[in-house]
């Protein structure tokens, strides 16, 4: 912020305030003491978008909060002040009808309060939304559904669903993410408070977001445009990995789905059964784009777009009930036997 | 100034039976009565509306609650918000403008009595209709009972595809045919305003009251018509094929979304605009001087009115507009602080060096100053687009409005309501509830409301029926209901208020306030003709000149 800069008073009052916020919000965001995720505070930013518009919010947070102070001590001077006293009783105050020059004075200073404001505001609006894709960037087409994300690297070959993975961006050579943002159905919003602002996904109309972390780590996030029914389940998980880590990670999610003899029944049960009308599982039958991507399915670690941790019991349950989990769901309950059920989620436990 | 009524010789009035009573209610063209309908239609409604806020506060309670089901709690967000826009909001301050404004001007009715009656009925059976989707609602496919699309029902989420079953409906035709009773009303405030002054009150001399609500009802033509266009358009679209919202048939979701914020955001300051105008009046009247600035309030007003009419896609900032639209509509949001900030200093201008008399319509409209500042202060950061990337659609967003809603809006109108309580019943309401009520709900309103916008900070999105723990949200959102439930329990006191003093408050008289505009020279209530003789006017403030015939206003203007 230039404009901060040029008056280390200015300065100083917004290191002060932010600090003062800084710790209230950690207190407020304090919960169990968990190392990873992050948190979704807007005041701890990560990545480049988040971190203009963290400092952008302070330089508003100082000018409105002089601003706050000055009008307040003028109302509470005049609240005070000109109280009606009993000894004034009957009679009436000198009748002002008004001042050419006050009113002039209060008109042009906030014409130019808000002059710096927009100028300010402007240069991080372009700073963010005009920034141009560098070569090394990657590339991922998020695409909304009711009520789970899907992720495409259409350059990398990978199709997985609501935790996405991307590379920590190392400013020196940096490698951003650049989000295509798509929706299957109604409208969606991408929010991960410390890596970037919030962008709509909306159908027939292509949007775009970047961020560029730079801290490994799972950084959460959820839909924050009102989708439907389950609205507040649509979760999302961004894990920023380690450049190792995400080759890692990477050549995992490109291989084709485990084949695990063990498993043969339970893949029996998926293929003649509805499931693979919605799923899609590379390398078999099950080809269905309405539900997430099982190839890698135990690579995650939730399941229902972060309703439920992904462990034995709580997929047995999703395929068994999944409004137990999350009401409203579009996925059916499948109905089935005892047998086909622990067959179905052996199998699932098989795609690593 | 005449306050003697005509007394008829030889005619004796006499109770009628409530019958009776009842049917001169339901018939009335007076735009007395017809005030009194909106208000208590908007008080019914308000207390509904309140009820549904109270169910979406227990269920956020904690974390993982399980008080509604997420089907409810979705329409209990979407009935409060209409509810209380459409039906408490809007008729509440068409009550107060059809009440005073022919009062204001010594007019002996509105211009267009019978569309009155028929704007007022029009939008009390929008207000039926949205509730009788409980009842009809599922239609024949047993889906959904009330509307649960929000009250923006943002396209798709509202196309037949999302929405099957006729609730949505329900809310399209509630928001269409009571749009309809807003622009009669609006069109019979302005030929009132223009055609029915007395003599001497030229456009100059007009209460402030009166100059605001002609600004508001200008908006109300141009903001609602749009609004009322889309809903037809989406009506064609779910029942006669057409596609203009429908995304999966090539339609624009974008489109209803300026459709709907190019009401939206002019509907804020038709909001308000009324609301200033209370302030207008009670702060003068209080503080014992003539309101600071006349024509520059009066500028300031149309200045907004003009300036508010491009601001509205400062709703869309995460849509994905390009930087350069992002860049115009900051601009021109920020825009409309000026005007607005210039109101602020003239009441305080207003107060300075007046004798200020702490009764309850002044403790509300101190209440309004200070938190219409903060208001107006969040509003700046929403308006910077960077920074709303973060706050749209959080928690903070919905502390803004409801800063700007309950912290504004309804503090005036609390005002207002203790203000001319006297001249609609000709009793004053009580000063000791009166207290009562404004100390509970200016704590409950700032626990609730000053406490919302941190979680928003910390990453909660609007409309969720619940939320992880462990985000720091949990603690947050309890301090919110407790306070939710300490204004709930203030709204208690104030209807006592309203129905005791009703029964039992002292006489007012004809003028209880010493105030200066022409409603308070004749009984309360007025008569039904108002005015025994047409008033004439020299000053802005008829009874000043009145009661100072030594120092006339008209002396000065």
């Amino acid at each position: 912020m230039s404009i901060l800069k040029k008056s280390s008073t200015v300065r100083f009052l917004a290191q002060t305030i932010f600090l003062l916020l800084c710790s209230a919000m950690t207190v407020w965001a304090s919960g169990p003491k968990d190392p990873s995720p992050h948190g979704t505070n807007i005041f701890a930013p990560a990545s480049t978008p988040a971190k203009s518009i963290a400092d952008l919010s302070v330089l508003v947070l100082v000018i409105t909060g002089i601003i706050f102070v000055v009008v307040f001590v003028l109302l509470v001077y005049s609240v005070v002040k000109f109280r009606g006293r009993a000894k004034d009783a009957g009679r009436e105050p000198a009748q002002v009808y008004g001042s050419t020059q006050i009113e002039l004075a209060w008109t042009i200073i906030p014409i130019l309060i808000v002059v710096v404001l927009f100028l300010a505001t402007a240069r991080v609006i372009h700073a963010i939304q005009d920034a141009p894709e560098p070569a090394g960037a990657v590339q991922v087409t998020v695409i909304g559904h009711q009520y789970w994300w899907e992720f495409r690297y259409p350059k990398l070959g990978i199709v997985t669903a609501n935790e996405l993975h991307i590379p920590v961006s190392d400013p020196g050579h940096p490698t951003p993410t650049f989000l295509q943002l798509l929706s299957a159905d109604t409208d969606h919003s991408f929010w991960v408070p410390e890596l970037a602002g919030k962008t709509d996904l909306i159908p027939n109309h292509p949007n775009r977001m970047w961020m560029d972390p730079q801290r490994t780590g799972i950084f959460l996030g959820q839909c924050a445009q009102y989708c439907g029914t389950q609205h507040a389940k649509m979760l999302l998980r961004v894990s920023v990995d380690g450049p190792q880590d995400f080759a890692v990670w990477v050549r995992a999610q490109q291989g084709p789905a485990v084949e695990d003899a063990g498993a043969i029944a339970g893949r029996r049960v998926f293929e003649s059964n509805a499931c693979m009308n919605c799923h899609a599982v590379a390398g078999t039958a099950a080809d269905g784009r309405f539900g997430p991507d099982l190839t890698h399915l135990m690579s995650r670690v939730t399941i229902a777009a972060g309703a439920a941790k992904n462990t034995h019991d709580n997929l047995r349950l999703w395929i068994q009930d999944p409004s137990a989990i999350k009401p409203g769901s579009l996925m059916p309950a499948m109905k089935l036997s005892d047998t086909d059920l622990d067959a179905v989620v052996s199998y699932m436990e098989t795609l690593r | 100034m005449s306050s003697n009524a005509i007394t008829l010789p030889g005619t004796q009035i006499q109770a009628r039976p409530w019958v009776d009573e009842l049917h001169q209610w339901l018939t009335t063209v007076d735009h007395k009565r017809l005030g009194i309908l909106y208000i208590l239609s908007a008080l019914l409604f308000l207390a509904i509306g309140g009820v549904e806020a109270l169910i979406i506060r227990i269920q956020l309670m904690h974390s993982h609650n399980n008080f509604v089901s997420p089907e409810v709690f979705n329409r209990m967000f979407t009935m409060h918000g209409t509810t209380m826009i459409f039906f408490v909001a809007m008729p509440v301050l068409f009550g107060f403008a059809n009440y005073l404004v022919p009062l204001m001007i010594g007019a002996r009715d509105m211009a267009f009595p019978r569309l009155n009656a028929f704007s007022f009925w029009l939008s009390f059976l929008g207000g039926l209709l949205l509730y009788f989707s409980f009842l009809g609602g599922s239609g024949l496919y047993g889906a959904g009972s009330a509307p649960d699309v929000g009250w923006w029902s943002y396209a798709p989420l509202g196309a037949r595809a999302f929405s099957p079953g006729h609730s949505s409906d329900y809310w399209t035709l509630a928001v269409l045919v009571s749009g309809f009773g807003s622009i009669g009303t609006a069109i019979n405030i302005i030929a009132t305003i223009l055609c029915l002054r007395c003599p001497g009150m030229k456009l100059n001399r007009m209460p402030l009251l009166v100059w605001m609500n002609l600004v508001m009802a200008g908006m109300v033509l141009f903001a609602v018509t749009p609004l009322s266009a889309a809903q037809i358009m989406l009506l064609i679209d779910r029942y006669l094929g057409g596609h203009f919202f429908d995304t999966q048939a090539g339609g624009s979701a974008v489109l209803w979304m300026h459709f709907f914020w190019i009401f939206g955001h002019p509907e804020v300051y038709i909001l308000i605009i009324p609301c200033f105008a209370f302030m207008s009046e009670i702060i003068p009247v209080f503080s014992r001087k003539p309101i600071f600035g006349y024509p520059v309030m009066v500028a300031a007003t149309v200045c907004i009115a003009f300036v508010s009419m491009s601001v509205w896609a400062h709703h869309m900032f995460t849509i994905g507009m390009n930087s350069y639209a992002n860049s115009f509509f900051t601009l021109t949001t920020m825009a409309v602080g000026v005007p607005t900030g210039i109101k602020i200093f003239n009441w305080i201008g207003t107060m300075w060096g007046g004798r200020i008399q702490f009764k309850t319509p002044m403790l509300f409209s101190i209440g309004f100053l200070f938190q219409f500042l903060i208001a107006g202060l969040t509003g700046i950061m929403i308006a910077a687009s960077p920074f709303d990337w973060q706050l749209s659609l959080s928690y903070f967003v919905v502390a803004h409005f409801h800063y700007v809603i309950v912290g504004g809006i309804l503090f005036a109108l609390f005002a207002a309501f203790y203000y001319w309580y006297p001249k609609m019943t000709g009793r004053m309401l009580s000063e000791r509830l009166g207290k009562w009520h404004f100390w509970l709900f200016l704590i409950g309103f700032h626990l609730t409301f000053d406490v919302m916008h941190i979680p928003g900070i910390l990453g909660m999105p609007r409309r969720i029926y619940t939320y992880e723990p462990g985000r720091g949200w949990d603690t947050l959102n309890l301090i919110i209901t407790i306070g939710a439930f300490i204004q709930a329990l203030a709204i208690l006191v104030f209807l006592a208020n309203l129905v005791i003093s009703y029964f039992k408050g002292d006489r007012a008289g004809n003028d209880p306030w010493d105030a200066w505009t022409l409603e308070w020279s004749i009984s309360s209530p007025p008569p039904a003709y108002n005015f025994a003789t047409v008033p004439t006017v020299a000053s802005r403030r008829p009874l000043w000149d009145l009661k100072h015939p030594e120092d006339p206003d008209s002396r000065y203007e």
